[in-house]
């Protein structure tokens, strides 16, 4: 049984010239304690598609799903009352900048109380328990000291553990991850993954990771999404994804990596992601794939089974069948 | 070896804040003692995370600030500020996001052709449009983008027009910023490609300023790994990568992901962070949050040891 | 070729232009639409208005002095609006009053807006101390009340709408002296100015090519909105008696010729002042709508 389930997810926008389609029938699930993954370069509708569930977008999005639960809630039919006392409790997200995540004018200790009272009603001092507790979990040094310090007069690595804290306050059964490490540099990467997974084993809480870095993905997920212009293009767990990718665009994005290169020159792929204006009619990777045909250009292809990770291609790559001919 | 294009030698900047109107002004050191040799046609990289001294480093290359202390010696003339204008053609620069570094006004053509608007005005205007379009396509872009505003370019196409205004005055050094962290992978890759093809095109020398470890594997010959404004790793890239000294930079190689999820690796976990700029501490500046810290690192700064391959330890691996 | 001119033309086609894209969110905002219109119309009357207007705005008929207007007892198809105390035609007189009223906010918001952006770029560009200097000194415009200060400096020079327009341009300028030293800050930071100073831009290049255009776009607000308050304020000291001399139909002065009359001709005074308000109304409005057009911040992605 599934903590998330997905289905036929998809996000409009209004914009100047028309609607714009941002998030393209994609389908989802996540159990309870997994790391699943979704990777995709920028317009790919990433995370678009996770402020959706979390019911976040602006009134100028239209979201559509054939389904969409949480842990037995329907999300599309939730009062906003009711959405509230969903998300930011049993439903969590942290984001890539710690620094504008973070009310400047209040203390963190102050912003992580506030979620402990809002959403458990604790006292003043289990709060104040609680908070030193959360700061201890995640590793910060002196919590008493932390606790009145304000945002600006922390690191961006020890913001974003603050925002840990705060998402983690109420033992969420799913954290969202949208790019909790971009901003922060490589040493402290390491060490927020490594918090994050260990939060994981501790609680049993689900992890969705929203990244862009391929390096990430392979350390630290049980199951990759690929998403590309909106739609989920392929889906496996980590290992076959990177040792026999099906959808060509994820075997170019894994041979653009400088790391996997063979030579020196790297294979690049040719065009950009398609835009509002510029949309594709059959398969969106069509334009820059190195196999397509007319077909690809005309017909957009469904998801195939998942056996062959979902891809959304007419042909697979690394398929038995093409090894036997 | 042909001779040098760029040599700094004892390198430093250092800057003074005040924190409030009544306290005394303190001082940053941003950029300490730092010694490189650029040739053409080789890449320099400089490795290292937030606050080590990369961005200063490249302020000081391109001749936007002067030095502290220390000096830089550009295709064999001494930069000092009165000679900046003369030098202005040799190094030139190209930032990381490139959404910023193109003025939203300016035409690409005028973009193009503003350095040299500015360095050769005896220049004809036919003959600055005949060599910005000439760059236009050197740099892949096709002959129409000429007339075209920045904001109806992608990402990937606006770092290929600042490239191509960088190379306009024929620079021999191109300090390069973090030139591919705000692309997308599958652009990033051309970009490195097109950085290769000009590189060997027109025998280049790249101080490739980055954080990204594996991009650096890919495109560079040197390697200077910094911290808190001074180098403590140098040598080429087989031996920093393969061997690397200093603790720091073994923690940093460890720590960078790999996209292999079959080889799990062990990570050596740094603790803490990086301490305030304003401390000058008076051993190893990576001592608080080393493993193998012992008395010495903490009361004498290691210098840079060893001849190709050097590294700022007291106890190198 | 031919496929890239075919793609060219559907680029064309498909991606709204920079107008296009200012004209939706402009458009966005009922207001400001309506302010537009009033404006054309406003900047309409102002350069035809010798050609609208039935009659020269100086000429007295004495026979029909305080003639209501049409639509009221004795009023009659000859003077629509009425006529004033010495038998002025109303309606001429306020036609030719949108002249002065643009006159005033055209000049006043050029001296104003050019001399606050030269001095507001040296500022950005300047060493900390002149900086500090020049943002005090405006510091110290701005803690006058505006008007009094208006009025202080017409004394020093003289009574006249010349020297109310300079008076009102001194006082304004500060606000736009600081719009542009904050946006030329901002834009200082941006890499692209960096890039031109590292291809060797001089201080003027960059001032004036580099920067300046970038900073723009809140100016252009700001000066349709003093553009409403020039026209406040210079009514303002009209009505004084320390802008534009009787017999000006301007629409401060006429308020203030008409005063006395204000109960027993009601639209003497009430048809200036409405005219002054539709106006500043108008153009406010407008200038909103400019606001919402060119700030990113609150533009729906």
């Amino acid at each position: 049984m599934s903590l998330l389930r997905i289905r036929n997810l998809s996000v409009d926008f209004a914009t100047t010239g028309g609607s714009f389609r941002a998030v393209d029938q994609v389908d989802m699930d996540v159990g309870p304690g997994d790391v699943q993954a979704i990777v995709g370069e920028s317009g790919s509708g990433k995370s678009v598609s996770m402020l959706a569930t979390m019911g976040l977008l602006p009134w100028t999005a239209t979201v559509t799903a054939d389904e969409m639960t949480f842990d037995g809630h329907d999300l599309r039919r939730l009062t906003p009352r009711a959405r509230r006392r969903i998300v930011g409790k049993d439903l969590a997200m942290i984001f890539q900048e710690p620094m504008s995540s973070l009310n400047p004018c209040f203390t963190v200790g102050f912003q992580v109380k506030e979620a402990l009272r809002i959403h458990l009603g604790l006292g003043r001092a289990d709060r104040n328990a609680r908070a030193l507790e959360l700061f201890d979990q995640v590793g910060i040094p002196a919590p008493e000291k932390r606790l009145n310090a304000f945002p600006h007069q922390l690191s961006g690595g020890m913001n974003q553990r603050v925002m840990i804290a705060i998402a983690i306050a109420c033992r969420p059964k799913l954290l969202i991850a949208d790019e909790p490490t971009t901003a922060l540099d490589v040493t402290i990467q390491a060490q927020i993954l490594d918090l994050l997974l260990r939060l994981r084993d501790e609680t049993g809480m689900a992890l969705i990771l929203i990244t862009h870095d391929m390096g990430v993905v392979a350390e630290t997920a049980q199951r990759v999404a690929v998403h590309y212009a909106g739609q989920k293009v392929e889906e496996q767990p980590v290992g076959p994804l990177f040792a026999s990718p099906h959808h060509p665009y994820t075997a170019a994005l894994l041979a653009a990596l400088p790391e996997r290169a063979t030579e020196r020159r790297l294979p690049a792929i040719p065009g950009v992601v398609p835009g509002q204006f510029d949309r594709p009619r059959g398969c969106l990777f069509s334009p820059r794939c190195r196999y397509a045909d007319d077909k690809c250009r005309t017909v957009p292809p469904p998801p195939l089974g998942p056996d062959l990770g979902f891809a959304r291609c007419h042909y697979p790559l690394n398929t038995d069948e093409r090894l036997a001919s | 070896m042909t001779a040098p294009v760029a040599v700094a030698s004892g390198l430093t900047r250092h800057y003074s804040v005040k924190e409030g109107l009544f306290s005394k002004p303190q001082t940053v050191r941003a950029l300490s003692d730092l010694d490189f040799t650029l040739h053409p046609g080789k890449t320099l990289a400089v490795v290292g995370e937030s606050g080590c001294g990369k961005s200063t480093l490249a302020r000081l290359v391109t001749m936007i600030e002067p030095p502290t202390s220390g000096a830089l010696e550009l295709g064999g003339k001494p930069a000092t500020p009165d000679r900046w204008a003369d030098l202005r053609g040799a190094v030139q620069i190209v930032f990381q996001d490139p959404y910023g570094s193109l003025n939203p006004r300016q035409r690409i053509g005028q973009i193009l052709s503003e350095p040299l608007k500015i360095n050769r005005p005896d220049m004809k205007a036919a003959d600055r449009e005949a060599r910005a379009r000439e760059m236009l396509e050197l740099v892949g872009l096709r002959p129409e983008h000429y007339d075209r505003y920045p904001h109806m370019f992608s990402g990937g196409q606006r770092q290929r027009i600042a490239i191509g205004r960088a190379l306009m005055m024929n620079p021999a050094v191109l300090v390069l910023d973090e030139p591919v962290s705000a692309l997308d992978v599958s652009i990033q890759s051309a970009i490195l490609n097109l950085l290769l093809d000009l590189q060997e095109k027109l025998d280049l020398a790249y101080l490739f300023i980055s954080h990204d470890l594996s991009v650096v594997r890919h495109i560079a010959d040197d390697i200077i790994v910094m911290y808190l404004g001074r180098a403590i790793e140098t040598g080429t890239k087989a031996q920093v990568f393969a061997h690397p000294m200093h603790p720091y930079a073994k923690a940093l190689l460890s720590a960078t992901p790999q996209a292999d999820p079959g080889g799990k690796r062990n990570r050596i976990k740094l603790e803490g962070e990086l301490p305030s700029p304003l401390a000058d501490l008076p051993g190893c500046p990576f001592a608080p949050r080393c493993w193998k810290t012992q008395d010495k690192c903490r009361t004498d700064r290691p210098p840079l040891m060893g001849d190709t391959h050097r590294a700022a330890c007291w106890f190198p691996e | 070729m031919d496929h890239a001119l075919s793609e060219e033309v559907v680029e064309q086609v498909a991606r709204p232009g920079r107008l296009r894209e200012f004209w939706f969110y402009f458009r966005e905002n009922r207001g400001a639409v309506f302010g537009l219109w009033v404006f054309a119309a406003f900047v309409f009357i102002a350069i035809f208005a010798p050609l609208i207007a039935p009659y020269d705005p100086a000429i007295q008929f004495r026979a029909h002095a305080l003639q209501p207007p049409v639509w009221q007892e004795g009023g009659s198809w000859q003077f629509v609006l009425g006529t004033d105390p010495l038998g002025r035609d109303m309606l001429s007189r306020l036609l030719n009053g949108a002249r002065y009223s643009f006159y005033v906010g055209i000049v006043v918001v050029t001296v104003a807006a050019s001399g606050g952006i030269l001095i507001g770029l040296l500022a950005g560009f300047a060493p900390r101390w002149l900086d500090a200097l020049i943002m005090r000194l405006m510091d110290i415009i701005l803690a006058f009340p505006s008007l009094l200060l208006a009025l202080v400096l017409v004394a020093i020079l003289g009574p006249s709408l010349t020297n109310a327009m300079i008076a009102i341009a001194i006082v304004l300028q500060p606000h736009y002296v600081r719009l542009t030293r904050a946006s030329v800050l901002g834009e200082l930071g941006k890499d692209y100015v960096t890039s031109a100073r590292v291809a060797g831009a001089g201080l003027w290049r960059l001032m004036f090519v580099t920067v300046l255009p970038n900073c723009l776009a809140p100016i252009i607000v700001q000066a349709a909105l003093s553009f409403s308050t020039a026209i406040l304020d210079a009514a303002a000291l009209g009505f004084l008696g320390m802008g534009a001399q009787p017999p000006t139909p301007e629409w401060g002065t006429m308020l203030a010729e008409a005063r006395e009359f204000i109960l027993r001709a009601w639209w003497v005074v009430t048809l200036p002042g409405l005219a002054i308000l539709v106006t500043v109304l108008a153009i406010n409005l407008m200038g909103d709508g400019l606001r919402d057009a060119f700030d990113p911040k609150l533009k729906r992605s």
